[in-house]
């Protein structure tokens, strides 16, 4: 960990001012992904700017029938909202699928969108790594691949964007909304928000420098059932194999979304158009493309398993 | 004391106190967060200075040249030992790679630098301040480029051992000539402990005396290579390691954070404190190797086995040793003719050490899965296959018998415990919901070593008693049956028990590994407690042989109370237990049955546990509790191996990838379903003056089998390569209907 200071903003627009203003500065919200990684100096960031005081720890109504939850709501605040479960179940699923109670009690919905990849290889300052260290190389092209992306990626990266709440705000087409250091407000949606590697895989999202996601917003609710099944080594506590968020209506129409996959939570229009015809239709359609590793080659026919059996309970 | 013949009467046999279910009694202490464990002894040492280790960033080659500069300018910093100023260093005799690289790098995450500073973030930072040039040279890094690899004897140093070769009969002909046969290759990967509490070690210098507060299961061994390593005499070191957060072998020997801390120390002048990052300790530390394992079994139509083979293939450092893999074959089942081999790779990956039942757990992995492939073949149930290989004797000495065995009782009572007679035999047949569900059986085999173990027992002149002894506890409840131990010889309560541990100038234990360490410290407690009953016996005038029993002393027509004794001062009496040959004139060893019922998904080819059960035969169970949380730990840990655990090999830079608690997964809760353990507790004569034998490890040995065989029986997808992950076998699954 790089020696770094330390303040505490009082509304979002200072804290994005505050970070706009300061180079090498970053938010800090729950920390429990970035104080791991500034541990490793995979992140030095030179200061810090605290958003915990900038009262963005609200769920509210909005005007168009959905949901706002503020930026600083914990997971579990925002997975057990009776609001959110009775009306968003996919997000309620994929929320505590993820990570464990006590983590969950201390990340935020704005940082959890924010999380940085797993790949081992990142993790390890000796390895090559272009999304470590632009222009290094990535050790894991030919190396330990198994959970890493089989589509979206680049000759430059094939990280994968470990979340699963966001692979729920994909399937229920959320908004991002954000307020940057010049106090300018935007919303950008979900498919927009993550981005593919290419030859910049240090870029994760598309918020500009200071830019402070203020609130996740959801639509109005989405009838259908709602399933997020998450695939792993272990039954708790571990990034997914292959996940999947669908919302299924009783016609077998329906939209779905996959984790575990891509860089950023993998949704392709002609796929959920698919999903009467069955899972192998709207896999083929998802997957068009993939270029998997030897070692993550399971993830397509798992991907596609998955979805299958999500369309069985669907039916059932 | 001297234990050459089989154990008589003797008090333990009361067993007021020992054989009594009872919660540890350093548990208060645990649960509530005061147990000092060697990186929270900020009392022991005032000025402690903070140490932070720099690992190789290569796998294998020479340090060119280190740069200090800057880290020695960055805020805090007192002291940076690198190869270029420690002095001159040994090795340690357990060690197999130096602790220390340069200008040679023997593996990656090998120490290269120790950073001395005052606060912990300030070392960590400065020690990314140092510049390592490094030159790599190509090293060694698959197995499976060298299957050919040389044939090679040796012992896990914990209990296991096989010479290169092993002949028994005319294996090769009797194999040609079996009606049915099984001819089966398995792999096992490398495995790293995880224990929770890190290496981790607090050394200070007086003159030329160092003392290391430090985490450690084996005391004497430590003392002796921190000797060796800094090139001191031996009484010039002291150890204490009262508390040990978990070790499964992979804290048998002095590391890193021992000799780093002690030359950190010595550098910066001060005491410094030192904890292995847990990312550094997958490939800092020792693992157990990886296995290729392939097994041959001939059998007449009756289910005998005529012919075994099992040849193993495993790979450690230039002067390492092989996974004993091969050598519960050599015991485990009848036949005539036998074969067992042991070929050792030389791989330039970090070193290959004893982890929890060295040998035996891989090695069941793959026997006891061979057993059940025959079983089908055979169309035998596997329980009736183990039932009718069972052995009395030494299959390889046919005059040796077990000290005891009751294996077949093992698989019977856990058959008909877990109702085995509802499996299906024919797989794929049984369905829940989206789960396949199986049952597997597997037999569990691990040694019982004799090891000398001495303590000492002072009676107080409060009438409370004292047990001191270099044993540790490291996480098996040695506090406890040590104080029953001495409770039960000395005919007081166990809360009249005083148990000091770790210390290494107290008398010298067995130490903890290889399942030797309860028989024998409790031995060597008993001992002392003999001696001390004699010392007693004389100052009070009870004659030769008196009963101590409720705080009391009867002998000679007089009943004195104990504290009588003490009128006069302490009475302090040190003793150990020594073995004679019955470890040679008989076969000592530990027996189990697992049972298990997984279910995998029918879509995900996910594989989760349903239920559990252990019913081992261990001699007499000195604390049905805490022998009860060995063998479910034992049998979480067999489940990880199966299911989860391995250190994925980057074979291009020569590492271990996955070397943090995040990608490297062990079980969780949720991965466990209900286990159930059941005791025959049949005390043996032959183990020692207890009457007991080594459980710890036995829960290992065998589940991963048993594991893999109910996966086989639910979905018909026979495992031969661990652990059973789901890509593995996608392709096998049955074919959904869309």
């Amino acid at each position: 960990m790089k020696p770094f200071t330390y303040t505490r903003a009082k509304t979002p627009a200072e804290a994005a001012a505050a970070v706009a203003g300061t180079p090498g500065a970053k938010f800090i919200a729950g920390g429990t992904n970035l104080l791991d990684l500034m541990k490793l100096q995979v992140e030095t960031p030179t200061h810090l700017v605290d958003i915990q005081d900038t009262g963005l720890d609200r769920i509210e109504k909005s005007a168009d029938g959905g949901l706002r939850i503020g930026a600083l709501v914990t997971n579990t605040t925002a997975a057990a909202d009776p609001r959110v479960r009775r009306d968003y179940g996919v997000l309620t699923r994929a929320i505590v699928a993820g990570a464990s109670g006590q983590l969950r009690n201390k990340a935020t919905t704005g940082g959890n969108l924010l999380q940085r990849t797993r790949c081992p290889y990142f993790y390890d300052p000796n390895q090559p790594c272009n999304k470590r260290k632009p222009g290094s190389g990535c050790a894991a092209i030919g190396g330990y691949s198994r959970g890493l992306a089989v589509i979206g990626s680049s000759d430059a990266c094939i990280a994968t964007y470990p979340g699963d709440m966001a692979v729920a705000l994909r399937v229920l087409d959320a908004g991002v909304e954000t307020v940057r250091g010049d106090g300018t407000k935007r919303t950008i949606p979900i498919a927009d928000f993550h981005r593919l590697p290419g030859d910049k895989p240090h870029i994760d999202n598309v918020l500009a420098p200071g830019e402070l996601i203020t609130a996740v917003t959801l639509p109005k609710p989405i009838a259908g059932r709602h399933f997020y099944q998450k695939v792993r080594d272990r039954a708790s506590y571990a990034f997914a194999l292959v996940s999947v968020a669908a919302v299924i209506r009783p016609d077998g129409t329906g939209r779905v979304a996959f984790g575990g996959v891509a860089h950023k939570p993998w949704r392709v229009e002609g796929a959920d158009a698919a999903l009467p015809q069955g899972a192998k239709a709207a896999a083929q359609l998802a997957f068009a493309g993939a270029r998997p590793t030897e070692e993550n080659a399971f993830k397509l026919p798992l991907a596609e398993r998955t979805l299958a059996s999500v369309l069985a309970q669907a039916k059932g | 004391m001297k234990f050459d013949t089989p154990a008589g009467t003797n008090p333990i046999d009361n067993k007021t106190v020992v054989g009594r279910p009872t919660s540890r009694i350093d548990g208060p202490l645990k649960v509530s967060g005061t147990a000092p464990y060697a990186y929270e002894r900020h009392d022991v040492v005032p000025h402690q200075a903070y140490g932070v280790i720099l690992g190789a960033a290569i796998a294998k080659g020479r340090i060119n040249r280190i740069d200090s500069a800057e880290a020695l300018r960055a805020p805090g910093v007192l002291a940076i030992v690198t190869h270029e100023n420690a002095g001159k260093l040994g090795k340690g005799k357990m060690n197999t790679a130096k602790l220390l690289a340069g200008p040679e790098v023997d593996h990656y995450h090998q120490a290269v630098a120790v950073v001395v500073a005052e606060t912990f973030e300030q070392a960590r930072d400065a020690a990314t301040m140092i510049r390592v040039d490094y030159a790599r040279t190509k090293g060694r890094f698959d197995l499976m480029e060298q299957k050919d690899a040389p044939l090679v004897g040796g012992s896990s140093g914990e209990g296991s051992g096989a010479p290169p070769i092993d002949r028994t009969g005319k294996f090769e002909e009797a194999f040609a000539a079996a009606p049915v046969k099984v001819d089966v290759t398995y792999t096992t990967p490398d495995e790293s402990h995880m224990m929770m509490e890190p290496h981790a070690t607090i050394a200070a210098w007086e003159g030329d005396s160092l003392r290391l507060w430090t985490s450690n299961q084996m005391i004497a061994w430590g003392k002796g290579d921190v000797a060796r390593t800094l090139g001191i005499p031996a009484d010039k070191v002291r150890l204490d390691s009262p508390y040990v957060g978990g070790g499964f072998g992979g804290k048998l020997f002095v590391r890193a954070d021992a000799i780093m801390a002690a030359l950190g120390a010595k550098a910066a002048g001060r005491p410094v404190k030192l904890a292995l990052a847990r990312p550094m300790i997958p490939n800092n530390t020792t693992h157990r190797p990886a296995t290729m394992q392939r097994v041959r079994l001939g059998a007449g139509q009756d289910g005998k086995l005529t012919a075994i083979a099992h040849e193993s293939l495993s790979g450690d450092l230039p002067g390492g040793g092989p996974e004993t893999a091969v050598s519960q074959t050599k015991l485990l089942y009848a036949g005539a003719n036998r074969l067992t081999s042991m070929r050792l790779a030389v791989l330039d990956l970090p070193e290959g050490n004893a982890m929890r039942a060295p040998g035996e757990a891989p090695g069941l992995m793959a026997l006891e899965v061979a057993m059940d492939e025959l079983a089908e073949k055979l169309g035998m149930d596997p329980v009736e296959l183990r039932i009718v290989n069972d052995t009395q004797v030494d299959p390889e000495k046919s005059g040796r018998a077990f000290s005891q065995r009751h294996l077949i009782e093992c698989l019977r009572t856990g058959a008909d415990r877990f109702g085995w007679n509802r499996r299906n035999s024919k797989p794929g047949q049984v369905r829940d919901g989206r789960w396949l569900v199986g049952m597997g059986v597997a037999a569990g085999f691990r040694n019982n070593l004799l090891m000398k173990s001495a303590a000492r027992v002072r009676l107080e002149r409060d009438g409370r008693a004292t047990v001191e002894t270099d044993m540790t506890d490291i996480g098996t409840g040695t506090y406890t049956i040590l104080a029953q131990t001495a409770a039960e010889m000395l005919g007081l309560p166990l809360d009249a028990i005083t148990v000091r541990l770790g210390d290494s100038d107290f008398p010298v234990s067995a130490g903890s590994g290889g399942q030797w360490g309860g028989n024998n410290s409790a031995a060597g407690v008993y001992a002392a407690c003999v001696k001390l009953r004699g010392l007693v016996a004389a100052r009070l005038g009870l004659g030769d042989n008196p009963e101590f029993a409720g705080g009391k002393v009867t002998g000679g027509g007089r009943s004195v109370q104990l504290l009588d004794a003490v009128k006069a001062g302490p009475i302090t009496a040190e003793d150990g237990i020594e073995y004679g040959d019955l470890d040679k004139t008989y076969q000592q060893s530990t027996f189990a049955a697992h049972f298990v019922e997984a279910g995998v998904d029918a879509w995900t080819g996910e594989v989760r546990l349903r239920r559990m059960l252990a019913v081992c035969d261990a001699g007499r169970i000195l604390n049905p509790k805490a022998a009860r949380s060995q063998v479910i730990g034992a049998m979480t840990m067999g489940a990880g191996a199966a299911l989860m655990e391995h250190l994925a090999v980057d074979k291009r830079f020569g590492f271990f990838v996955n070397h943090d608690l995040a990608e490297y997964e062990v079980p969780v809760h949720a991965d466990i379903p209900h286990q159930e353990v059941v005791f025959l507790d049949y005390p043996d004569d032959k183990s020692s003056p207890l009457k007991a034998k080594g459980v710890g490890e036995l829960g290992l040995c065998g589940v991963g089998a048993a594991i893999a065989n109910a996966v086989y029986n639910a979905a018909g997808i026979r495992v031969r390569d661990y652990p059973m992950t789901l890509d593995l076998h996608l392709d096998r699954l049955p074919t959904y209907r869309a």
